[in-house]
């Protein structure tokens, strides 16, 4: 019995330091990447694993807690899995529509965020009489 | 495969209803399955007139193998998007594709893109008004047509057989 606390006490202890460092190594993304869109990688993703292994750490705990198994979690980790990529897909999706500026290494030339030369605003635009005959 | 009728619209959201309710009460008492399949009848009543028509799932089975395989993509992306992020010199090789999409029904396109956002270096950033193109920002790409015949062959093949559309 003592050897079986002992080994899940090592595994949640694994699933928790696990956990941490990659929501670290997410919020670490954040800091280092150089533009908009290179910066949503960390926390769409890495923070995926990171609260997915923190709550299997919940899981295990109150399973042996409890007595039982206790899944409660689950349900965490499919809406996380659901809204995550939602979330990041509608930021990207206004980023484009401001046409954030992008890492100069960046290839492709989507059309989103090209400029479009032909709309000028009223103090760019010539004034006065028109020159046409 | 439960065929629909008509006090029963949607019966796949029913059982999941069903299951979610029982996950979240944390037990399988009868009082939990009686309230459970209770609002399992009565939510998708009354919230169907709100639901687009769901394309029917012809391969169950292979939605599982589909799951099972996007988790464990999942953990391989965290570890090349750790890579890139703690590379000391900071090089990463972004780009942005556009990709060409094979699927027409609204649902498969959905979890094409949230699978593309969930694995490997790659974010679904917007997906054109005609539906036809999926605009992916890629973290660190060598080959750009490499990488989309992969989520071709890896993801959207998969996702055509599931709903054969």
């Amino acid at each position: 019995m003592i050897a079986l606390y002992t080994l899940m006490e090592g595994i949640i202890a694994f699933f928790l330091i696990a956990g941490s460092i990659f929501a670290l190594i997410g919020s670490l993304g954040l800091a280092r990447m150089k533009d908009f869109y290179m910066r949503l990688h960390g926390p769409s993703k890495i923070s995926t694993l990171g609260v997915g292994c923190v709550l299997l750490a919940s899981i295990a705990y109150f399973s042996l807690l409890d007595g039982g198994p206790s899944l409660r979690e689950l349900l965490i980790t499919i809406f996380l899995f659901i809204t995550a990529p939602v979330s990041a897909h509608l930021l990207s999706k206004s980023a484009l529509h401001q046409k954030l500026e992008r890492d100069p290494r960046t290839r492709g030339n989507p059309e989103e965020l090209q400029e479009d030369d032909d709309e000028r605003t009223l103090e760019e635009t010539p004034q006065g009489s028109s020159k046409l005959p | 495969m439960i065929r629909p009728r008509k006090w029963l619209p949607m019966p796949l959201l029913s059982v999941l209803l069903l299951i979610v309710w029982l996950l979240l009460m944390n037990g399988v008492a009868l009082g939990h399955w009686l309230l459970g399949g209770f609002l399992a009848i009565v939510i998708p009543l009354i919230t169907k007139p709100f639901w687009e028509a769901q394309p029917r799932i012809k391969k169950p089975w292979l939605m599982v193998r589909y799951f099972f395989r996007v988790l464990l993509d999942i953990v391989v992306a965290n570890l090349e998007a750790s890579k890139v992020i703690l590379d000391p010199l900071g090089r990463a090789r972004p780009a942005f594709v556009e990709y060409p999409l094979e699927l027409q029904e609204n649902f498969a396109i959905t979890m094409l893109a949230s699978t593309i956002t969930l694995t490997p270096g790659t974010v679904s950033a917007h997906l054109r008004m005609d539906g036809t193109t999926l605009l992916i920002h890629v973290l660190d790409v060598d080959d750009i047509g490499d990488m989309k015949r992969h989520i071709h062959e890896r993801y959207e093949r998969p996702l055509k057989e599931i709903f054969e559309c």
